[in-house]
């Protein structure tokens, strides 16, 4: 199936030779919901005004259904954007809003009021025509800006870090509602945010990018438990990342030194060699903590507890001074510096060989 | 695209043509003549000179500046004295009453200033209104000399230009967080203390817009100069207007503003430096 | 008690200090002795002898006519450059805002030789023309700022989303900047109109014979002896202030409480 939205080697610098955005390519399927992950500067919101149309494209070409409209100007391309914000006109009462985009296009009066009513009832703001922006709630202004997007009947509903302005719980509550309203309209949504949980709540895919690069591009799932790269470990979720070397390889199986006498195995890849850097990746929660000897556990001391409500988090140090940041549910009965011994399952441990390996 | 770029130019070109031929080009025009030759008809002599500025370095012209620049900082100070305790005053009163007074104080400044500054005279000579009273109550015997001379000039440029210094102070007292004062005085800081080390730099900002806004038209009001002071006292905006209508001695006039110019920008560089706002400046 | 009494004294001196001379023009305008000294008899005879007063009265219209000219032109360019100013990049752009502070940073004295020169050179006849010219030249500058104080980062992006929505620039900026930046015009052309009624020192140089103004002339009768109907033209000036100002005061607050 043609991609909905593609991006070709698409570049952005606003001053010369300094790019915000380098060689992306980027095909975005029809009905998806596609998350654009990073933090501020990492060029994300440029990538979304390059495929809106607010921002011009520097090298490269932008596809939108199989038209090249690198060179067509926003109000022409079929893509409506959600501002951070929402950027409702505070001047105009929330029907006005919703039926700005339409009046633009010279739709008939009637028909106006047709589409406009339809949505106001999908997006649930009946009763509040005739109010204006700044006499709404937050989420209703979300509602408001969606409404106001969707209403032009858009191939692609980019949307621009639109809950960061929430507060915790009303965003909660908006992440499920955005995600309802793109199953019912079946519209493909671009999303950009700095927010991880956001985008491993919301997303059918994640790209996340740093300094204008893609570092990965992945389901949720997969970005979270095989990150491949050491950006991405440590960007989502906690994590222990540790530099390691290849000390000895067998058959399948590989060792893997992050200190004298620390050593882990994972399985093999294709080019590994003895002597490659590789990092090791365990997440906290993956860790199990026992104070008694487990099959192959290692000893420690804990150095440090926090309890931080449903988990527990454990700093426990061992051999070589390294330190394992551990999270356990509920309450633990360790002290400081009570010595405990920790289990890793071989499953969790997770070899990141960098980008080039990758590539390769 | 097409629409884009009308409206660009509808927006810009205007300003650029404004900026460059009613700015730029009569500023660049009066530096060109300052370097010029004036004959004895009022003519202009196009021959690269550096005799105007010569002539302005001459003490009877330094002995103006002086002045002006005395007469500026007294009205500075004036303004300032005033202004101060006037917004400190109306800090502590309700918001209603604060908007009231700044308006208030704008009122006047909606009346022609040559039309107040006319209401002086009625006020300030040999018998006028205060004289006339302070006799009637024999505080004083004789009439005293309110004007025509220094004092009715300061009185004058005081007058026209406190709106200029009472706005950004206000605005800039007003804005300081009232929190901020308690907690000095519930760490037992003195009245003097809180104004030192609180409301001073938090207002400081507001004081300078305030005194670039007083001090720059104080050394340039020539009417003020001339109405009050009786024409016998002199300000560069006098000196400015006699070398250009009375003398006709453009390329004198126009040396003498490039003088007051440098001055202003001296002045704007130092207001930056301590952090003000160009923007500030033309808001009232 | 005490503290705050004389704290109200200190307000209300201020305002006597700022309000005397004012006050004082307007009980003389009633005033039947023409020397301005002691008051006399109540009297509306100089209300009567302004009306007959050609030169007075032909230089209070020439004011009005340009404050007004003035007022609309710059209000119109100076909100155009704001909106232009914040949106685009070009050429000379950094030299252009440098360059609109200027007259409001410089000495009115300066500006007014300035213009008077160039007048000159270009051979330009002084009079209600240049005098025009020359109010909207300071008053541009105090648009432009007056606007740009309600020109914030969001008005960017609410722009952008009329954009987005398929609004051209032109009925962008009829339909959405217009509207919000107004308060911002409006206190411009405000600005715009009280700048050009009080000024004094640019006119002085650029008007030209035949081409007076109301300050132009009250500085040449202060010179040749003042009659009491300008106590009375400034009067009835000061009343129409006032109302002016009340009116649009209420309105402005009535706006608040309907909201």
């Amino acid at each position: 199936m043609e991609p909905i939205v593609k991006l070709e080697n698409v570049s952005k610098c606003f001053e010369k030779d300094k790019y915000v955005v380098k060689d992306i390519n980027l095909e975005v399927k029809e009905g998806e919901f596609l998350t654009l992950l990073g933090s501020s500067g990492c060029g994300k919101t440029t990538i979304l005004r390059m495929i809106s149309g607010l921002e011009h494209v520097s090298v490269g070409k932008v596809y939108i259904d199989g038209v090249d409209v690198t060179e067509l100007d926003p109000t022409k391309r079929e893509v409506n954007t959600i501002f951070q914000n929402f950027a409702l006109f505070p001047h105009m009462t929330v029907y006005d809003n919703i039926a700005f985009g339409l009046k633009m296009k010279h739709v008939s009066k009637d028909e106006i009021d047709k589409r406009v009513k339809k949505i106001i009832k999908l997006v649930e703001l009946e009763g509040l025509e005739n109010r204006l922006p700044s006499e709404i709630s937050g989420g209703q202004q979300q509602r408001v800006a969606i409404a106001r997007g969707i209403i032009m009947n858009p191939k692609v509903l980019l949307l621009d870090e639109s809950l960061c302005s929430l507060d915790l719980k009303l965003k909660r509550q908006m992440q499920i509602e955005l995600k309802k309203i793109q199953k019912r309209l079946g519209i493909t949504f671009i999303y950009v945010t700095h927010d991880q949980d956001e985008a491993l709540t919301m997303s059918d895919r994640i790209v996340i990018l740093n300094h204008g690069i893609i570092e990965q591009d992945d389901t949720p799932q997969n970005i979270y438990r095989y990150p491949k790269t050491v950006f991405v470990a440590d960007f989502i979720g906690e994590s222990n990342i540790w530099p390691g070397i290849i000390s000895n390889i067998n058959k399948e199986i590989i060792g893997v030194k992050i200190s004298d006498n620390i050593e882990f195995a994972v399985s093999k890849k294709d080019l590994d060699k003895v002597g490659d850097k590789i990092n090791i990746l365990i997440r906290p929660e993956n860790i199990k903590v026992s104070s008694n000897t487990l099959k192959n556990s290692i000893e420690g001391t804990v150095k440090d507890i926090i309890y931080d409500g449903a988990i527990s988090k454990l700093f426990i140090e061992v051999i070589d001074n390294k330190i394992f940041k551990v999270n356990t549910h509920g309450i633990v009965n360790f002290k400081e510096n009570d010595k405990v011994f920790i289990q890793i399952e071989d499953d969790d441990i997770i070899p990141i060989r960098g980008k080039k390996h990758e590539e390769k | 695209m097409k629409k884009n770029n009308l409206f660009k130019a509808i927006s810009i070109i205007p300003v650029i043509i404004y900026s460059i031929t009613l700015i730029l080009l009569p500023l660049l025009y009066i530096f060109f003549l300052s370097f010029q030759k004036n004959d004895s008809y009022g003519g202009i002599i196009y021959e690269l000179t550096l005799t105007n500025y010569f002539t302005i370095i001459d003490l009877t012209y330094l002995k103006v500046f002086l002045k002006s620049a005395l007469i500026g900082i007294i009205t500075t100070v004036l303004c300032i004295l005033i202004s101060y305790p006037f917004a400190l005053i109306l800090k502590n009163k309700s918001s209603k009453v604060q908007n009231l007074c700044t308006k208030l104080v704008m009122v006047p400044f909606l009346t022609n200033s040559l039309i107040r500054t006319y209401g002086w005279i009625v006020l300030l000579r040999k018998n006028g209104v205060i004289n006339a009273t302070l006799q009637a109550l024999h505080i004083t015997n004789a009439p005293l000399n309110l004007m025509y001379n220094n004092i009715g000039i300061i009185i004058g440029m005081t007058y026209t230009l406190l709106p200029f210094m009472i706005l950004p102070l206000c605005s800039a007292v007003f804005k300081i967080d009232k929190s901020l004062i308690e907690a000095a005085k519930d760490l037992g800081a003195s009245r003097m203390q809180i104004f030192k080390n609180i409301i001073v730099p938090e207002s400081i900002s507001g004081v300078f817009n305030g005194s670039l806004m007083v001090f720059i038209p104080a050394i340039g009001y020539f009417f003020i100069a001339d109405i009050l002071g009786g024409g016998k006292e002199m300000i560069i905006g006098n000196l400015i207007k006699n070398q250009f209508l009375t003398a006709r001695n453009w390329p004198l006039g126009s040396a003498i503003s490039i003088f007051l110019i440098l001055i202003t920008f001296i002045l704007v560089k130092i207001y930056q430096k301590l952090g003000g706002k160009m923007d500030d400046l033309g808001g009232m | 008690m005490k503290k705050s009494f004389f704290k109200n004294i200190f307000i209300a001196l201020v305002f006597t200090f700022l309000y005397l001379p004012i006050i004082i023009l307007v009980i003389y305008s009633f005033n039947a002795s023409k020397m301005n000294v002691l008051f006399t008899t109540f009297t509306f005879s100089w209300y009567k002898t302004l009306f007959y007063n050609k030169d007075l009265l032909e230089a209070f219209f020439n004011t009005l006519i340009i404050a007004a000219t003035s007022t609309i032109i710059s209000t119109i360019i100076g909100t155009l450059s704001a909106v232009g100013l914040n949106k685009y990049n070009f050429f000379g752009k950094s030299l252009i805002l440098k360059l609109i502070y200027i007259p409001i940073v410089i000495p009115e004295i300066v500006l007014g030789i300035s213009l008077l020169s160039i007048y000159t050179l270009t051979k330009l006849e002084l009079g209600m023309f240049t005098l025009i010219l020359s109010h909207i030249a300071f008053s541009i500058p105090f648009v432009i700022v007056s606007v740009r104080t309600t020109i914030s980062k969001e008005l960017n992006s609410i722009e952008e989303a009329a954009k987005d929505l398929g609004a051209s620039p032109l009925k962008t900026f009829m339909l959405i900047t217009l509207p919000i930046i107004k308060p911002g015009v409006v206190s411009g052309a405000t600005l715009a109109l009280t700048l050009s009624l009080d000024d004094v020192v640019i006119s002085y140089f650029t008007a030209g014979p035949g081409s007076n103004t109301l300050p132009l002339k009250i500085y040449s009768m202060i010179k040749t002896g003042i009659t009491p109907d300008v106590n009375a033209l400034s009067t009835l000036l000061l009343l129409a202030t006032i109302i002016i100002l009340t009116v649009s005061t209420i309105t402005q607050s009535r706006k608040v409480v309907t909201k």
